[in-house]
């Protein structure tokens, strides 16, 4: 079908083995261009071929024309809809506007579908047609609606699929977590209750933005990090136990002998030869704290870092503990202002159970700190570079513990605060006097 | 400071500005620095829902200014989503 823009330099982006976004643009624009099911199109049906010219424009300039930002918003929130404007609007008049809303996606991205009909029909009716399953933060993402459009959006998504928008700009960003229970016999924690329990609790941070910067949560069920909490949150969540790893002794027999594939069988395109369960096991626990005599394992759980290795390698003999509860970590972002930055261990562990009532005081005593004292624009793993990991171990009133300690001091100044000094600042110059003279 | 008060001094202060027309939260806290940053952030909401403040928002930051005040779309250098 002959198309409103020649796309020569798209058109070679879908020569490549792989699916194209340029194959499925013109997809939609065909279907939008034929309408088969009659839809009454409330955005112009020409978006996806707009879209399609505008890119080929800047591929073609090699700059974008696209300038973000803006006032754009439902009424009361401050997220959740980002501005997008082309700066071409006579040639590309379907995508003067293209709006992006941030829809908050159900916890760990279980859909119906009948719910994923409902929301692409409003996306195509009301929007563009396009989407994007999902976002990097774990939002489903509508590309592109007119400025009249976002209010009649917002009002379908919370009353005919209940769903509201995500975050956007200086607030709570819309939390993610991993499958967990769901389907993961390594979860520690029901990730999808307490990723559920926190979008309810934070509405207000997540809607009326008040913080420097973005904040984001995510929920990991165990150590393996499938949502990679631990690089990509402000305050990651992970699920750890403290306990002992739980030890079938005839399921790890049964891996030697060949009975059980390692890693579930997941490298068994290739012959790798004979499980060894020294060499693909013990010599690779990070901390050597395991031990095999030939028929018995064993770990010393004191020094096990809970990395997953041996459990992921050997998960039918080898289970989570059951005394359950979470890791947090604080500080992870990309690179922005600063270079990118992994999460910092601030708790080593603490229950994770309804109502959460101890992560709540600690979330909101980091957040007391960074409001505080956090710059414009300040990631809060910049300020705690910044003032350093002491103050935000103080903001939630932990004190530091070997887990915390990096590496040893290179400054060999100490200073004091007055509360750290028996008797403060002052002194009694009487005292004083007796024994130095003036 | 009560409220109306409050808000009258965020209005003139925010009129008085030159050139620029949207600002961070933690300006508003500036102007107001007798009362605690959360009810500035709260007054600053609430005056969103009277319409008389609104957000901007570029993506990543949100500034808020007078009501139908200043440009509408233009994005900050440096960006990201
Ligand atoms: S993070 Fe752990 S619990 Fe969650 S899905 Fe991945 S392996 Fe399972
Ligand atoms: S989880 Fe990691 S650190 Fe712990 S025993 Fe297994 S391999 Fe070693």
């Amino acid at each position: 079908m002959e198309l409103k823009h020649k796309t020569p330099m798209l058109d070679q982006l879908e020569t490549g083995p792989w699916p194209s976004f340029v194959s499925d643009l013109k997809r939609e624009a065909e279907s939008r261009k034929t309408n088969p099911n009659g839809i009454d199109f409330q955005c112009p049906a020409e978006m996806p071929e707009d879209l399609l010219g505008v890119v080929e424009l800047s591929y073609e300039h090699g700059r974008t024309h696209w300038k973000h930002g803006g006032i754009v918003g439902v009424f009361g929130y401050g997220g959740g809809v980002i501005g997008r404007y082309c700066d071409q609007p006579e040639m590309f008049p379907a995508v003067a506007h293209f709006h992006t809303l941030r829809i908050n996606q159900p916890s760990s991205k279980f859909y119906t579908t009948e719910y994923l009909e409902q929301l692409m029909d409003l996306c195509e009716r009301r929007g563009s047609g396009i989407t994007n399953m999902h976002g990097s933060t774990g939002d489903i993402v509508f590309l592109g609606s007119h400025t009249p459009q976002l209010e009649e959006i917002f009002w379908e998504l919370t009353h005919n699929i209940n769903q509201d928008l995500g975050g956007s700009g200086g607030n709570l960003r819309t939390p993610s977590c991993c499958l967990s229970g769901a389907r993961c016999e390594f979860a520690c924690i029901d990730t999808q209750h307490i990723c559920h329990t926190f979008t309810n609790e934070y509405q207000d941070e997540l809607h009326r933005p008040a913080f420097p910067y973005k904040f984001k949560f995510k929920f990991d069920g165990c150590p393996n990090c499938c949502v990679a909490s631990l690089a990509r949150s402000d305050l990651a969540f992970i699920g750890t136990w403290r306990d002992d790893i739980r030890i079938d002794q005839e399921a790890v027999k049964a891996y030697v002998g060949g009975e059980l594939k390692p890693n579930a069988g997941a490298h068994k395109d290739r012959d790798w030869g004979a499980f060894d369960i020294q060499k693909e096991v013990i010599d690779l626990c990070p901390t050597e704290c395991m031990g095999w005599d030939g028929s018995k394992l064993s770990i010393d759980t004191k020094n096990c870092t809970r990395c997953m290795h041996c459990i992921n390698t050997m998960p039918r003999a080898l289970r989570v503990g059951q005394d359950t509860g979470v890791s947090l970590l604080c500080g992870a972002k990309a690179p922005i202002l600063d270079g990118a930055q992994m999460g910092s261990l601030l708790v080593p562990f603490i229950k994770c159970e309804d109502p959460y009532d101890e992560l709540k005081e600690i979330i909101e005593g980091l957040w007391d700190w960074w409001m505080e004292e956090g710059k414009n624009r300040e990631r809060i793993g910049e300020l705690m570079k910044r003032q350093g990991f002491q103050r935000a171990l103080e903001a939630i009133g932990l004190k530091a513990v070997p887990q915390h300690v990096k590496e040893p001091r290179s400054n060999p100044y100490v200073f004091w605060k007055e509360e750290e000094v028996p008797g403060g600042w002052k002194r009694d110059i009487n005292e004083f006097r007796k024994y130095h003279q003036r | 400071m009560d409220e109306e008060a409050a808000k009258t001094l965020i209005v003139e202060t925010l009129k008085k500005k030159k050139g620029k027309t949207k600002f961070y939260l933690k300006d508003f806290y500036k102007w107001l620095p007798d009362e605690k940053n959360r009810a500035v952030k709260n007054l600053v909401n609430k005056m969103v829902r009277e319409e008389i403040l609104e957000y901007w928002s570029s993506g990543s930051t949100t500034l808020i200014g007078l009501k139908g005040v200043g440009k509408q779309a233009a994005a900050e250098e440096g960006d990201d989503d």
